[in-house]
């Protein structure tokens, strides 16, 4: 999987892929990755540790673990995924097992912009309508077209309007999601607020 | 829209542009690293090729993967021996001022930053670490970040994000005896869920917040995020300014005059305007013990665990989660549950007042012979402190561990981790599955005070019986 591993780049307006269910309230980054795996100087051997401690527990019976979701991308959550720890190892770890973008509940503040910031677009729908995919994912396997220009999910049976915020939205599709440069664009502006700021001038004792 | 909050004023004023997506670009006043959350971002700038914008406005210590028993380099474990020297050379390499072990500065980044005076009100702070809502105890606008964007504030001193809304939690009235910060937290935590944070800045306000030291509104604003809030503030004032005068870092002689008039037109107006806002009665908080896997589920030292018919269909099912793995069964009572493990220290509870607070309900008694317990002071300056006021000999005396700074069993990234199942009383902020460093260890939060309690009668214990 590794190997094969190419990141996000560039506009994202449409992710075509099959969904995986994992069913649970406040799912915290500590799950996702455990904090053992952060001691590493970069993301790369992060995919293959993805909810180690829930998987081992649930020896192979985990949603990552079994063969049919093999090849999914869209992931499929309920409510406040992504909770705790500030780690972007989290986000990095689900994009690097094969995650393309997330559909849930709710998602926690920080683990939302982590993956904005790389790539992986959130997007929330009502409780029931989740639950509603997850139950079809019980028994089938589902297909999901996201159209972000129209903020629209389409499979054979099942259609649904997703929610995004708007600026994330229009990030993806511009291809700006990748902040680094929109916010460089602006040098002017920084270092006139740089000198504006009133605290810059009373600590001459910062360092 | 909330207006004219602390929050509002900071955030305008730090406002460099309206992106063009809707978001704000935001200019970063203070940004802390250390070595977990940084190496990747650093790596990025260099595939970028671009320099640190401001490098005197990062400053860098290391806490995380740090050991607590030996600290003699190079550390036994190679990966941690590994990102210190990598945050070594990308502070030496970037010239970012680093506190480096030794230093007499090194600790918790949170811990730290306030040590030195580096914390002020009106600033933004912002941390690839979630608990840097901590800074907010003196009215700085505080958040956690990832790596991602810790790249974008190495770089452009900016990050981009969309404003937050402002909830008001009015805490009326004040704390009884032998309750701490810790215990209102946790409260607050349990009153709104671990949700309901998402999308807001908390203010903390009341009478009850007044009164508290700032050691104690920082760990109040240090669990802000448990509760959902990226950001937690409290509107400074005399406590404020009097723990910042003469640090390392603050503001001097006509500067400090000039700071003082700054940061009082800071605070919220009175008739300020909040999206939402909340009241509840610190009198009535107990000392409250979390018996599930969010911090969140939490009840006070006698009540029984909450039956399943007793919590709304959303909390069932992180509750039967819960249970299970906790191996609790519902209405069962939390007083007296055996503890293997005793932790004092992290960010929420590891400085100088709190090691106080327990070394006073420690004084003249002894460990339960079936409890492993260890004290792992915030900084180097907390441990320094202890030792000359005679806390550290207390803490031995009674059989307790005198460990070196750190994170330590915090997040269990060093070598002080849970065994198997273990269940461990702690003062630290999360108790998830597995989060301090044993898939099936079990985790108690609570104030030190009750961890101290917990530690001298082996079982969760009522610290009030401690302190007549």
């Amino acid at each position: 999987m590794e190997s094969e591993f190419t990141p996000p780049f560039g506009k994202i307006t449409k992710i075509k892929g099959q969904c995986i269910s994992l069913i649970g309230n406040d799912i915290d980054t500590d799950r996702i990755i455990p904090a053992r795996f952060l001691k590493c100087v970069n993301f790369d051997a992060l995919g293959e540790s993805v909810f180690e401690d829930d998987r081992k527990t649930l020896k192979g019976r985990h949603p990552f673990d079994l063969e049919e979701n093999k090849n999914a991308s869209i992931l499929i959550v309920n409510s406040n995924f992504g909770c705790g720890s500030s780690r972007e190892h989290a986000p990095q770890a689900l994009l690097r097992w094969g995650i393309k973008a997330i559909i849930g509940e709710s998602f926690a503040d920080i683990f939302y912009s982590n993956c904005i910031a790389i790539g992986i677009p959130c997007f929330t729908l009502p409780k029931k309508s989740i639950e509603e995919i997850q139950k079809y994912c019980d028994n089938q396997v589902l297909f999901l077209e996201i159209d972000l220009k129209k903020s629209l999910a389409k499979s054979k049976d099942l259609n649904f309007n997703l929610k995004i915020k708007e600026s994330s939205r229009k990030m993806f599709l511009s291809g700006e999601w990748d902040a680094t440069s929109t916010l460089l664009d602006n040098k002017d502006l920084i270092e006139n607020k740089f000198n504006q700021l009133p605290y810059i001038k009373f600590n001459t004792n910062l360092l | 829209m909330s207006q004219d909050t602390l929050f509002d004023k900071v955030w305008d004023l730090h406002k460099v542009s309206s992106l063009p997506g809707g978001s704000d670009q935001i200019f970063i006043g203070l940004h802390l690293i250390h070595e977990v959350t940084s190496p990747q971002a650093f790596g990025a700038l260099k595939d970028k090729n671009l320099k640190v914008k401001f490098p005197e406005r990062t400053i860098a210590t290391v806490d995380h993967i740090v050991p607590t028993d030996n600290q003699n380099r190079p550390f036994k474990d190679n990966l941690a021996e590994q990102m210190i020297e990598t945050l070594e050379k990308n502070c030496s390499e970037h010239k970012i001022r680093f506190f480096n072990i030794g230093s007499g500065n090194q600790g918790i980044v949170h811990v730290v930053a306030p040590e030195l005076g580096l914390t002020q009100p009106g600033m933004t702070i912002a941390c690839g670490d979630s608990h840097t809502s901590t800074h907010g105890a003196f009215g700085s606008i505080a958040f956690g970040i990832g790596t991602s964007q810790v790249r974008d504030v190495l770089a452009t001193q900016t990050i981009a994000m969309n404003k937050l809304k402002v909830r008001q939690i009015w805490c009326e009235n004040k704390l009884s005896k032998g309750v701490y910060a810790k215990d209102l937290v946790l409260h607050i935590i349990n009153e709104l869920g671990v949700k309901a944070g998402v999308g807001f800045a908390y203010e903390f306000a009341g009478p009850a917040i007044d009164d508290l030291s700032m050691e104690e509104r920082m760990t109040i604003c240090n669990m802000s995020i448990e509760g959902g809030a990226r950001c937690g503030y409290i509107n400074p004032d005399e406590k404020t300014f009097s723990y910042i005068k003469n640090k390392l870092c603050a503001p001097k002689n006509e500067h400090w005059d000039k700071a003082l008039i700054w940061w009082e037109s800071l605070k919220s107006d009175e008739n300020s305007i909040y999206d939402d806002a909340i009241k509840l009665d610190a009198s009535k908080v107990e000392p409250t013990v979390t018996w599930g896997i969010t911090p969140g589920q939490s009840i006070s030292i006698n009540q029984q665990i909450p039956l399943l018919d007793e919590l709304s269909p959303n909390d069932k099912l992180v509750a039967e989660e819960a249970f299970e793995y906790m191996s609790f069964k519902p209405g069962q009572l939390i007083k007296d549950t055996p503890v293997d493990v005793c932790f004092i220290g992290s960010c929420t509870n590891g400085r100088i007042s709190d090691l106080r607070v327990a070394a006073q309900v420690l004084k003249d008694k002894k460990v339960s012979k079936n409890v492993k317990a260890f004290v792992v002071p915030g900084s180097e300056k907390v441990a320094t402190e202890a030792k000359q006021e005679g806390i550290d000999q207390i803490f031995k005396d009674s059989g307790f561990q005198w460990r070196e700074p750190g994170c330590s069993m915090c997040l269990a990234m060093n070598s002080d981790k849970l065994i198997g199942n273990q269940v461990s009383a702690s003062s630290s902020n999360r108790n998830f599955k597995g989060r301090q460093g044993s898939p099936s260890g079990r985790t108690l939060l609570m104030s030190p005070a009750m961890v101290a309690a917990a530690a001298i009668n082996g079982k969760v214990s009522d610290v009030r019986e401690f302190i007549n």
